[in-house]
């Protein structure tokens, strides 16, 4: 059996099935990679990767959410929705204390709300249907929605929409705020120490609301820039967790035969992040539809996945990844077929123009992709110039336009109305900005779609929504959908149920032990 | 002698705000933005956000006026606020410079030790197979780049041997203190300080060898060897010290160039210092803190120049400060 098949497999059973069947331990230290460095732990202010990493064990939100994305209770112990769909009722625990001792309170919901709002993009767009919201009593939370909006229970996760203090930071200046730099939260783990370019240390919070968790006494954030010396951290046993993306690709399959290790892919199915190419609509040979289908037949991204991503991952079939609501892959199929590449080209009148394409620079993983694309479209005839640049300088030339292919990466957080629809519909069109609708694609159908998706019901009709939505951007190819991305987390196999949501690694460590 | 300094130390802070100057328009010169950065960072960029970040970072005021901002910050010592670390420059880099000051002086001192020694041998024992040996040793580390030597010493020392630490300052978690926590320190120390530093020895090895070579042939070691003396007493004092002078203006030079091998070096071994710091700025568009990196940088390069004029003197009494 060829090893990428079994290392699929080994990720596809995982591997830390068999810990759920154990009782937990408690005590011990976890020592984990976190990369790059966070710029702050402040989550309701800085929203980056590794922020939610360290802090999702620190802050909590409302919900979590499970690997098939259920909503599970967090810091609200049960919801109710109304019948008209535009009343949410949070019931929230009893007895939760923030890390300072102060009792948590809907207050604390109704001042967090506000903050994000003016602070965290994602969720001011989440929250954008939301007319009102309400505590009638200390332990309640109620939601008035301007309209049924479909994904809403899904906007709760700690990184959405984490939980601030309101007692420490109401009435102050929220961005030079003491606590941003030693956040207090309700989490599992409380802040203690963050030496800056070294480690990030976490303890226990010996109050914490579920009695018995966390059942580690500490973890220490490991700061190591470079890939190649964040392998060998794991492989002295300096580190006993490498979190999805901390080490290239191809260190993936060596790491993993080490003894006493074990991977998995679980953990992203919130986050699903989905690759494609940019591909920019407004001008030359990619302005016309059929060239555009070609480069999809043009690339075999079976080959990305097996060689490049060392068989983890999935080949996309369109704008949703398999792992979110309302996919379907009842769409048209491109499969690795240069000759019908060729024929399109022809077809669409291609005569050889330059097209720049722009790889990712976050590291040799991506590289490699980049030039494995660039031989696919150079053989079916296209004439392909790389552009080297860093990620900001990338970002700009994307944001400002300035490219014909580039590659990229988004996540989806679960719902269509949530993390796909941005990146199709033509209000999202803006020059100087990223990560929106910067291939310049429009049509009024789809705009449609996604707007009446987002509003309707039953969920039947969101489901007929989406799939008519997923067919048509398919057959346009506004961008071309690479693969659906696997980050494998490496732990030593003495971690247990370090993973057991849908958000991962990023929903901090209250449920993991170490098997002494 | 104080004039000297003095003069020198004027001259060093016309040429910093020039520094100053000159880097805050190169660095806006370099394509991307810090607010696109971190809204990408956000996973978010609506129109809003970019907006808010844009005024956070003052960028959306004209380039003069955020010129004319900085620069009375930084002649008020105030270096400003890295808006992506939310903490003032000058404590980020407080809080690094010590760590990169312990790397580079002691890269920087095996470097011009180690070098001088076998420079020496190499002129002593000139076309012997020493010789030969130090010179061929000296031109592979001259000629290997840093992060090649980086990786080859972990996987040498770290993975196979299992001898030394492979990354970072001090052991996390083991709280030593004392005589204890210095020895943790000075085993993580060793492998980034000789990675930096073998170039930089590779460099004074061949330097002092070709510039004792040279000496030897004056008139005044002839001089010398005619009155009697003996060869250990014409080789250090009147061979070698004269030999030093080109040594010494290199090792001035250096003092920029360790900083720069600093962000590899650091890079590699998790080293806490400002080189790493400069990196991650430099790659998020943290103008500040980039800007402020520069300044500490320059000041570093000036008073090490500085230091050189001063040894200049303490090696040749012949040279005289010019006021």
């Amino acid at each position: 059996m060829p090893k990428r098949v079994l290392l699929g497999l080994l990720l596809a059973c995982g591997l830390a099935a068999p810990a759920l069947a154990q009782e937990p331990k408690t005590g011990g230290v976890i020592n984990a990679v976190i990369q790059p460095e966070p710029p702050g732990l402040m989550l309701a202010q800085v929203q980056n990767g590794p922020t939610q990493m360290v802090s999702g064990n620190i802050f909590e939100g409302l919900l979590r959410y499970s690997p098939k994305l259920e909503p599970q209770p967090e810091l609200a112990e049960s919801w109710s929705v109304s019948e008209d769909a535009k009343t949410y009722t949070f019931k929230l625990r009893k007895g939760v204390t923030w890390h300072d001792g102060k009792p948590f309170t809907a207050a604390d919901v109704l001042f967090s709300i506000e903050m994000l709002k003016q602070t965290h993009a994602r969720a001011r767009t989440n929250l954008a249907q939301v007319d009102k919201v309400e505590a009638p009593d200390d332990h309640t939370v109620v939601f008035t929605l301007k309209q049924p909006f479909g994904p809403f229970l899904g906007i709760f996760e700690v990184g959405s929409m984490p939980m601030v203090p309101k007692h420490l930071y109401e009435g102050t200046d929220w961005k030079t705020n003491a606590y941003n730099n030693a956040p207090i939260g309700t989490g599992p783990f409380m802040f203690r120490e963050w030496q800056k370019g070294s480690f990030i240390r976490l303890v226990k919070n010996p109050n914490y609301y579920e009695k018995g968790k966390p059942y580690l006494d500490e973890i220490y954030w490991q700061i190591i820039p470079d890939a190649a010396a964040r392998s060998v951290a794991y492989e002295t046993g300096k580190v006993d967790v490498l979190p999805g993306g901390s080490v290239e690709n191809f260190d993936v399959p060596r790491l993993s035969k080490l003894k006493d290790t074990c991977v998995t892919g679980a953990g992203w199915e919130f986050f699903s992040p989905l690759a494609w190419l940019w591909l920019n609509n407004r001008q030359g040979p990619l302005a016309d539809k059929r060239v555009r289908q070609a480069i999809m037949f043009a690339i075999d991204r079976d080959f990305a996945k097996d060689v490049i991503w060392n068989g983890l991952g999935k080949v996309a079939t369109g704008p949703s990844a398999s792992t979110i609501k309302y996919y379907t892959d009842d769409v048209k199929k491109y499969p690795y077929d240069p000759a019908k590449a060729k024929a399109l080209l022809k077809e669409a009148g291609y005569k050889g123009e330059k097209i720049r394409l722009l790889p990712l620079a976050y590291g040799e993983t991506w590289q490699r992709w980049g030039e494995a694309v660039k031989q696919n479209l150079q053989d079916v005839g296209m004439t392909i110039e790389t552009i080297a640049t860093d990620v900001a300088g990338g970002n700009q030339k994307i944001g400002d336009w300035d490219y014909d292919i580039a590659f990229t990466y988004l996540y989806q957080y679960g719902d269509p109305a949530l993390g796909v629809g941005r990146n199709y519909i033509s209000s999202n069109i803006a020059k100087g900005q990223v990560f929106n609708n910067v291939e310049g694609y429009s049509n009024p159908e789809i705009d449609k779609l996604f707007a009446d998706g987002a509003v309707a019901t039953p969920d039947s009709k969101r489901k007929e929504i989406y799939e008519k939505a997923q067919k048509i951007l398919v057959e346009d190819v506004p961008v071309a959908w690479m693969l659906e991305l696997q980050f494998p987390t490496i732990t030593r196999c003495k971690v247990k149920n370090l993973i057991t949501t849908g958000i991962g690694v990023n929903d901090g460590f209250k449920d993991a032990w170490l098997d002494k | 002698m104080l004039s000297f300094i003095s003069q020198r130390v004027l001259k060093g802070v016309i040429v910093l705000l020039a520094i100053v100057v000159l880097n805050f328009f190169l660095i806006r010169l370099a394509p991307g933005d810090p607010a696109i950065v971190m809204a990408g960072e956000a996973g978010a960029s609506d129109q809003v956000f970019v907006k808010q970040l844009r005024e956070k970072f003052g960028l959306d005021k004209p380039l003069p006026e955020q010129l004319f901002i900085y620069v009375k910050g930084v002649v008020s010592l105030d270096l400003g606020f890295s808006f992506r670390q939310q903490a003032p420059v000058a404590k980020l880099i407080g809080e690094r410079l010590p760590a990169t000051l312990l790397l580079t002086l002691t890269a920087f001192a095996i470097s011009l030790m180690l070098g001088i020694v076998f420079g020496t041998f190499a002129a002593r024992f000139a076309g012997t197979f020493l010789d030969t040996a130090i010179t061929v040793f000296a031109l592979i580390f001259y000629a290997m780049p840093i992060f090649w030597v980086a990786l080859m010493g972990i996987l040498l020392f770290s993975v196979t041997m299992d001898w030394l630490p492979s990354f970072g300052y001090e052991t996390v978690g083991a709280n030593l203190t004392g005589f204890s926590h210095a020895v943790d320190v000075a085993k993580h120390l060793i492998m980034p300080a000789m990675t930096l530093g073998l170039f930089f020895m590779a460099t004074y090895t061949r330097m002092t060898r070709a510039s004792m070579l040279e000496v030897k042939r004056l008139d005044f070691v002839k001089t010398a060897r005619a009155k009697g003396l003996g060869d250990a007493v014409i080789q250090r004092r009147h061979v070698l010290r004269n030999a030093l002078l080109p040594v010494v203006t290199l090792a001035g030079v250096h003092s920029g160039t360790l900083i720069g091998g600093a962000v590899i070096t650091e890079t590699v071994f998790a080293w806490p210092g400002i080189g790493r710091l400069m990196y991650d700025a430099l790659l998020q568009r943290d103008y500040n803190l980039l800007l402020g990196v520069f300044v500490i940088c320059s000041a570093m390069v000036l008073i090490f120049n500085l230091i050189t004029d001063l040894v200049y003197r303490l090696v040749d009494p012949r040279i005289e400060f010019a006021s």
